[in-house]
Order: C-alpha cells, then sequence, then structure tokens
C-alpha cells in the first residue's frame, strides 16, 4: 500500500510539511491572469517555475496553457532581471501579440528586489509597449501565503491598475466568482442573468480553459473579461465578492480607488449559501428569485429528501481551499452528514471562526486545520485514528482512498485523474445536484460491493 | 506560410533543404519565449527521485515540491518513500533569517520516522540566493544519523535541465564506491539513465539475465541505496538517455577504470545492437554471451515481427512529429516511425547539442522542420503547416495536439506503457494506431492554412 508509512501517532511537527493540502502563490496568479481576455500571463523567474506552472494548469484542465517566463540565470539573480524582463515584454509583444501581459513574481525575483513597475516603466520609454496594450504585475513571492493569495493579489492588482474610478456610478455590479472552475464561472453568470442583474464577472476562465475543440490552437481563446469591461468596474454600483480569501482583496482594491462599495459572501455553494448570494442579488436587482431558479432549489430539495437515509451520520473527511471548504461543510452538515476532519494549507484566522461557528453544535467532534503543518499527512493520521466514510478533495486524496478503501469525490485543485470539474458547476442548486449525485453514487457503489449476497438490493 | 518565430531564434528554427544547414542550440531560452523547458531541480529530480529507499527532501518554499509530487511513472518493485511529497516550506521568516534550522529539525525528524537508508536535500532558487549552507546542514545531519545526507546543488536559475543531471551525478559519486563488491562476477553492468518508467527497467534487466550478464546495479530505477553503494564493482556501465547520466560514467570512468557505452533500447534495431554492444564487450570472459544475445533477439523478433507488420501496414504513409527533452531519444523514434513505414515531418529537442542537430539533419528528408527548444506557437505552425498525423512529446505538447485535433504518444516521463526493448515496440505500434486511426478526429472541423475547412 502506498501510505503505509502513515502512523497513527500523531508527534508534533516542527519544521516539516508532508504531502501538502496548498501550493505556491504563481499558479494562483498564472490562472487569475488567464481568466482576462486576450491576456499573456508572464513568470518573473526561473523557467521551471513556469514550466511547472504551466504542467500542473494543463494536467487539471487538460487544456495547453501558455505563459511566458523570463528565464533567469545566475547572471540575472545576482544583477537583477530588468534586461530579461524588458527582452521578454518585447518578444511577447512582437510575436504573441496579447492585449495585455500580466506578471507575477516569484520567490526569486521577489527576494532579489527586482521592481516590476520601474523595469515596466523602462520597456515604456524605450517603445517595447505597443500603443493600446497593458502590462499589468502582481507581487506573488513563493514562501508567502498560497496559491489562493496568488489568485487573490493578480485579481486585485489587476483592479487596481486597470479599474478607471469614476463619479457618476452606472447600474452595473461586479462579480468576483473566487477560484472557482470554468463550469462554475458559467454557472454563476447563468443565476446573474436569471436574476436580470446587469454585471461585469472578473476573472472568467469559461470559454478560456473550458474552449471547444475546433481543429485550430487558439492562442486566444473568445473567453475571458476583456480590457474595456475591467475598466468600467470602477463606474459599478457594487462588487459581489464570492469567497473572502480569494476575493475580499480586489473587493478592496476597488473600493479604495474607485470608491465602489462591496460585499463579501460565501461561495454559493449548498442550499444557504446559494440562497444568500441570491438573497443578496435579490436587494440590489430588484427582481425576486425567478421560478425556474426556485424550482432548481426544489429538485436539490427533493433529491436530498429522497436519498437522506444513506447521507445521515455519515462521516466526512475534506480537504483544499477555504473558501469552498467553508460553504460545503455547512452544506454537508445541512443534509445530515458530518464533515468531521477539515484541512487547508492555506492559513487565515477566519476558518476557525467560521467553521467553529458553522459545525460547534452539530458537530462538536470536528477536527478543523488551516496553514502551517496543516497537510494530508495529518489528515491522514487523523484518519488512522478513527475512520471516515467519505473524502472530498483533490487528486492527492486517492491514496488515502486506497488505502483506507474509503469512498471519494474530488473537488478543488489540483484534480489531475478525471475529467467534468472543469466543465460541470459545484456552485448553485445545479451544483449541488452535482455535487450530491457524486457523494451518493461513491457511497452506494461501495454499499453494493460489499454487501453479500442476501442483502445486495436491487432498488435503493 | 512564414514561420511565426521570435527574431533571435531564427537559427534555431531550420527547414532542411531550404538553406544550408547551420543550427544555432545550447543557448539559453529566449525572455518572453513560452519555451517547454524546466530548471536545474527539475534535471536533478528526474535523476535521483526513482531512488526508492532514500527520504528526498526539497529545501524550499512549497511550490517545488508540490509540482512535482507523485508525477512520474518511474515505479518501485519495493518502498514508496519517493512518493511522498517532502518539504521545508519555506516562509518568509525563512528567507529573511535563514532556513538552515529548520531544514535540520526536518531531516532528523523525518530520518527517525522513515529509516531511510540515505537522504538526498534538493536546494531550491531562493536557497541558492540567501545563502542557506546546505552542505553543512547536511554534514552535520550525517552526523547524527549516521546515514549519507546528501547535498543536491540543484537551485532552478544556475543552468538548465542539463546542469540538474550534473548536481545529481555529482550526488550519486558520493554513494558509489561505498559499498562491499565481493561476490559481483566479471560480466557485470550497470544500467545507467534508465528510471524504470512504466516498468521498462524490469524488461531490460531480464533481457540481460537472459543471456548470462549480471546487473548490479541500476541507475536510477527501482533504485536502491545499497546497490548504488556497489556499482563500482561492474565491468561495464551501459549508458541510455541523452546522457543524463553521462556525467556520473565519465566519472566512474575516471575514478575506477570502468568504460561506458552508449544504447537505446527504443525500437527492434537498437535493442538488438545494445544487446550486441554487451555481448561483444564480454566476448573475452565469455563467449556464451554472444551466442544467447544472437538468440534471444530472433525469439523476440519472431514473436512481435508479425504484429508490428500488421500496424505498419495501417500505418504507411502517415506523418509524424517529434518534440523531445534530450534529442538521444529521437534518434530511436526517427528509426522506429521508419520501420512502421511513417514518414517524420519535425523534430526538435529542449537541450540539443549540435552534434544531434546534424546527426538530424543527415537522417531526415528534406522538408522536415528542425527545431531547438521550441514553443507553442511554432510547434502549432509547424503541425497544421505539415499535415501532421501523429506528435510524439510530452505533458505540455499533447494538448496542443489535441486541440489541433491531431494523434499523440506520450513519450515522456509519465507514461504508463513500456515503450522500450521487444514487446514496448509493439506497445509503441498500437498505441501510434490506436491515436492516429481513431475515428474521433473525424469530428474535429479542420483548417487548412489559408482558412478552407474540411
Amino acid at each position: 500500500m502506498l501510505l503505509r508509512h502513515t502512523t497513527a501517532e500523531i508527534k508534533p511537527r516542527e519544521a516539516l510539511t508532508v504531502n501538502p493540502a496548498k501550493t505556491c502563490q504563481p499558479i494562483g496568479a498564472l490562472y487569475a491572469a488567464l481568466g482576462i481576455h486576450g491576456c499573456l500571463p508572464h513568470s518573473h523567474g526561473s523557467q521551471g517555475c513556469c514550466s511547472y506552472h504551466r504542467s500542473a494548469l494543463t494536467r487539471h484542465y487538460k487544456e495547453p496553457i501558455m505563459a511566458g517566463t523570463s528565464s533567469f540565470t545566475e547572471g540575472s539573480s545576482v544583477f537583477g532581471g530588468q534586461m530579461n524582463l524588458v527582452a521578454a515584454i518585447n518578444n511577447m509583444f512582437t510575436i504573441y501579440d496579447p492585449e495585455v501581459i500580466a506578471i507575477h513574481t516569484t520567490c526569486l525575483s521577489e527576494t532579489i528586489g527586482d521592481d516590476i513597475p520601474q523595469i515596466v516603466s523602462k520597456a515604456a520609454e524605450e517603445g517595447k509597449i505597443p500603443k493600446g496594450k497593458c502590462v499589468i504585475h502582481a507581487n506573488t513571492p513563493s514562501y508567502v501565503g498560497s496559491h489562493v493569495t496568488g489568485f487573490s493579489a493578480m485579481c486585485a492588482q489587476t483592479l487596481r491598475q486597470l479599474a478607471a474610478p469614476a463619479q457618476i456610478k452606472e447600474c452595473r455590479f461586479n462579480v468576483i466568482p473566487g477560484w472557482v472552475e470554468p463550469g462554475d464561472m458559467r454557472e454563476i453568470k447563468r443565476l446573474l442573468k436569471a436574476m436580470k442583474l446587469p454585471f461585469t464577472l472578473f476573472p472568467d476562465t469559461s470559454d478560456v480553459l473550458d474552449a471547444p475543440q475546433t481543429g485550430h490552437h487558439e492562442m486566444y481563446p473568445k473567453g475571458g473579461t476583456t480590457i474595456p469591461a475591467i475598466r468600467s468596474m470602477g463606474a459599478a454600483e457594487r462588487t459581489f465578492c464570492l469567497g473572502e480569501w480569494a476575493s475580499q482583496a480586489a473587493g478592496e482594491a476597488l473600493f479604495k480607488y474607485c470608491q465602489v462599495p462591496f460585499e463579501v459572501l460565501d461561495l454559493p455553494i449548498g442550499i444557504r449559501a446559494t440562497d444568500r448570494f441570491l438573497s443578496a442579488l435579490t436587494e440590489y436587482s430588484g427582481f425576486t428569485v425567478p421560478d425556474s431558479i426556485t424550482d432548481e432549489r426544489g429538485r436539490l430539495v427533493d433529491m436530498i429528501t429522497d436519498m437522506q437515509q444513506y447521507l445521515y451520520g455519515k462521516r466526512v473527511a475534506l480537504w483544499g481551499d477555504p473558501d469552498w471548504l467553508i460553504p460545503l461543510a455547512e452544506f454537508l452538515s445541512d443534509i445530515d452528514m458530518k464533515p468531521v476532519y477539515i484541512v487547508s494549507g492555506t492559513a487565515g484566522k477566519s476558518f476557525d471562526e467560521r467553521l467553529g461557528k458553522i459545525l460547534g453544535s452539530v458537530v462538536p467532534e470536528a477536527k478543523f486545520q488551516n496553514g502551517e503543518r496543516a497537510d494530508m499527512f495529518l489528515m491522514h493520521q487523523w484518519i488512522k485514528q478513527e475512520g471516515v466514510d467519505l473524502l472530498i478533495g483533490n487528486s492527492y486524496g486517492k491514496y488515502i482512498a486506497r488505502d483506507e478503501d474509503t469512498p471519494y469525490v474530488r473537488m478543488g485543485f489540483p484534480i489531475y485523474d478525471r475529467v467534468g470539474h472543469s466543465y460541470f458547476p459545484s456552485v448553485g442548486y445545479a451544483g449541488g445536484m452535482r455535487l450530491l449525485e457524486k457523494i451518493l453514487s461513491v457511497i452506494m457503489d461501495k454499499q453494493d460491493r460489499d454487501a453479500p449476497e442476501e442483502s445486495f438490493e436491487l432498488v435503493m | 506560410m512564414a514561420v511565426p518565430f521570435i527574431a533571435e531564434r531564427e537559427k534555431q528554427v531550420h527547414v532542411l533543404g531550404e538553406k544550408p544547414f547551420d543550427m544555432a542550440c545550447e543557448k539559453k531560452s529566449a525572455a518572453g519565449a513560452v519555451s517547454q523547458r524546466a530548471c536545474v531541480f527539475c534535471g536533478s529530480r528526474v535523476v535521483l527521485y526513482p531512488i526508492a529507499d532514500a527520504l528526498h527532501i526539497v529545501h524550499g518554499p512549497i511550490g517545488c515540491a508540490a509540482y512535482t509530487w507523485d508525477i512520474r511513472g518511474s515505479m518501485s518493485s519495493g518502498p514508496e518513500l519517493h512518493r511522498l511529497s517532502f518539504s521545508t516550506d519555506l516562509r518568509e521568516r525563512d528567507i529573511v533569517f535563514g532556513g538552515e534550522g529548520k531544514l535540520y529539525a526536518s531531516l532528523l525528524s523525518l530520518v527517525e520516522r522513515y529509516q531511510p537508508k540515505a537522504a538526498f536535500v534538493y536546494a531550491t532558487c531562493i536557497v541558492g540566493v540567501i545563502g542557506d549552507d546546505v552542505d553543512a546542514v547536511c554534514r552535520k545531519a550525517q552526523e547524527a544519523t549516521g546515514i549519507p545526507v546528501i547535498p543536491v546543488h540543484s537551485e532552478g536559475f544556475k543552468g538548465t535541465k542539463k546542469d540538474g543531471y550534473k548536481a545529481a551525478c555529482r550526488a550519486l559519486m558520493s554513494l558509489v564506491g561505498t559499498g562491499d563488491t565481493s561476490g559481483i562476477g566479471r560480466v557485470s553492468i550497470n544500467i545507467l539513465g534508465e528510471f524504470n518508467l512504466a516498468g521498462e527497467a524490469w524488461d531490460i534487466r531480464a533481457y540481460y539475465e537472459r543471456i548470462g550478464v549480471e546487473v548490479v546495479s541500476i541507475l536510477t530505477g527501482d533504485g536502491r541505496v545499497d546497490e548504488i553503494r556497489r556499482a563500482h564493482g561492474a565491468s561495464l556501465n551501459v549508458v541510455q538517455c541523452s546522457g543524463a547520466l553521462s556525467p556520473l560514467a565519465q566519472e566512474m570512468k575516471e575514478k575506477y577504470g570502468i568504460p561506458f557505452i552508449r544504447v537505446s533500447y527504443f525500437g527492434l534495431e537498437d535493442t538488438a545492437k545494445s544487446l550486441y554492444d554487451v555481448a561483444d564487450f564480454f566476448k573475452d570472459d565469455n563467449g556464451e554471451v554472444g551466442e544467447k544475445a544472437k538468440t534471444l533477439v530472433r525469439e523476440e523478433t519472431e514473436r512481435v515481427y508479425p504484429r508490428l507488420k500488421e500496424y505498419a501496414k495501417k500505418l504507411r504513409g502517415k506523418k509524424a512529429a517529434i518534440y523531445v527533452g534530450g534529442a538521444f531519444k529521437a534518434f530511436s523514434l526517427i528509426k522506429i516511425l521508419r520501420y512502421l513505414g511513417m514518414e517524420v515531418a519535425l523534430v526538435g529537442s529542449q537541450t540539443g547539442t549540435r552534434e544531434d542537430y546534424e546527426q538530424f539533419a543527415a537522417m531526415c528528408q528534406p522538408g522536415t522542420a528542425i527545431v531547438d527548444d521550441s514553443n507553442p506557437l511554432e510547434l502549432s505552425h509547424f503541425v497544421a503547416e505539415k499535415g501532421i498525423d501523429l506528435f510524439i512529446g510530452g505533458v505540455k505538447e499533447r494538448p496542443i495536439a489535441y486541440k489541433i485535433g491531431v494523434g499523440f504518444c506520450d513519450h515522456n516521463h509519465e507514461r504508463k506503457i513500456p515503450l522500450a526493448g521487444f514487446e514496448g515496440m509493439v506497445n509503441f505500434a498500437k498505441e501510434v494506431a490506436s491515436s492516429v486511426l481513431s475515428p474521433v478526429w473525424k469530428w474535429v472541423p479542420r483548417k487548412k492554412a489559408g482558412g478552407r475547412e474540411e
């Protein structure tokens, strides 16, 4: 068995991370940048970084991922990466002709102290930035935060650098969807349209990372929030930030620089979080939730009540990013399951506070930890002490699932070994139904597999 | 249609027959080119990670370890320690105050928990910049734990993957020579540059044992520290792969007088040649090895030939593109594809040398495009322009091939199907045929350059 090395006895670890439940900032910045139309992301650091980030995103989305790299050498690490970056900007505009280049830094370029705005000005002075094009950047060293904070930083910085302040606000709303899949972004747009709320969604990776097969390799697929749309976000009436970790900073930036008020909502995963999301929208759109959506909710509730016998009391272990772990934990407890182990490598105090409130009375035995030393190894040790009935998380959980023979649903990032996650939503009522179908499927498959002949049921 | 290349890359893209051959290569990637290359750490890791009973810990921020967590098809017949991901997860305060203490504490707690035979510590970019003395920490840890704790100087920016290979070889050299070689016979070899992807090392080892050659160690597929320690007891080093392990073979020759030969196990011709070359080396020690090699090659070829003939019938005239990391593999691939009746319209590598490219030029027809350190724009241009039916490459090339609507064969380190040796050749033909001849490509609206829809 692959994880035969995991012991049930938990010894405190001062210094070591084993099987991490997070990864580093730059990849988040890369993903966010891909949600801008006509954008070529650029990694200011060693070639390895860019290569790994592209490979990781390719394995997750099964799509080609484009990004430039400054290809740091020993020389650049000593004398600074200015020459490389200016050359890169020139090469990228000349040959790849993007609308915008979104630069993110890496541990290397941050530590040697490269001043990106200064380098970009130099490139502009030297005429390397064609008229009408722009270069934006975010500082995302890998030794701070996690992939989620990198995503958040790129979103916030894009808005800070591009959104145009406006005295007169228009009747339009900004929605920052957070780190979700293209399929989720589509679903959020569908719900916004159903609520008749004029909106700008940023970032938007739908039709970028779930692009159809056309026989053509499109460097810049048709999706993504356009630059003019991003600029206009400064004139919106309000910003809805979905997910505190990934989206709040973007809302704060729009408030600080463009005076657009914002509110932070949970990712609409599960019944209550989706209710809260739609409620918030109703307040501003002036329209009530249409019947078509209410019916969707009804179908989800119907599904839950029909299958509740397979759900109640089931112990669940989850790991991933706080923004979706929190509403998912709420959803699971609402359908009478018990999220007992929750781990995230991304730090942040509200994790404990929110989960404490959500689970305190219904699942008092729940163990949750985030930040340093909160890794998959710890999760596995908890499971070795007392097992669970279901695992929900990224592909790295498959070793635990196999070792402990536990039903397993993939969610989060990265998912390298199944498809569907980028096309079909987990948000909204429709997403809730999909999650429920997957959860029930694996639990009931196991029941069928383990049932002795006499209890092997046709009707379940 | 003009090739969309970056001006400074002009000499790294050549179409045979158009101009006199003069290729530039082994250059740093042009900044901003979407190069498919990786870094020094990547090179070191691919060489050392398959050592299954050693501990591998990455000293750096979380990314380097996270992105390389169990992404390789390198298989082990025993311990799976190398498939866990260990990192010192350096944070801002470690960057400011140094991470040596953290590294030391991690090493001690890991060695105590897992009892590995050795530990490898990989330095990453940031460690090179902040100046952590990884060598000193490793020495201290070695004294404290009693096992070899070996630093690997794999800081990403120090060069390319090739420099990573050199750093890995240096690390291996510190183990070679520390073990007991008694009992090793004269007719013995080490297999270098074989990483046991999809179990290929097991097949190759089986061939050698069948012809009476003892395999002392495999560097590094299904690797064990103790075997590596006694590698200096072998009489010959058999080196494959583009020379990821060449620096080690070179050093072993200088230090222990062990000669080395270069071989390839891809394709019938090259696999046979490898066995014959090894047999030839030992002909004075044991004449039977040569006879057994001939028998093995005849038996295996007879076994696979009928199936290969079937595939060749179906694949005749199809066109292939090859883009690999090191150039060596491409030579074998060109031969195999020809054997199957296919044409090679594009060949390139990330790290080829001048000699490599000259050899491509000699092997290929006019009109073939040869590229060095290419990028998606160039690759997709040629795939569309040359009417490619099959792309052979790695993880970053696959989605491009699929987007354009052509077949793909993963010949990279993620592969799950053994492609080396005799049976491997049949697997390759089968995979190529299934992909190229698949009905799914009918659904792709193919656009020729010029915009006509088929």
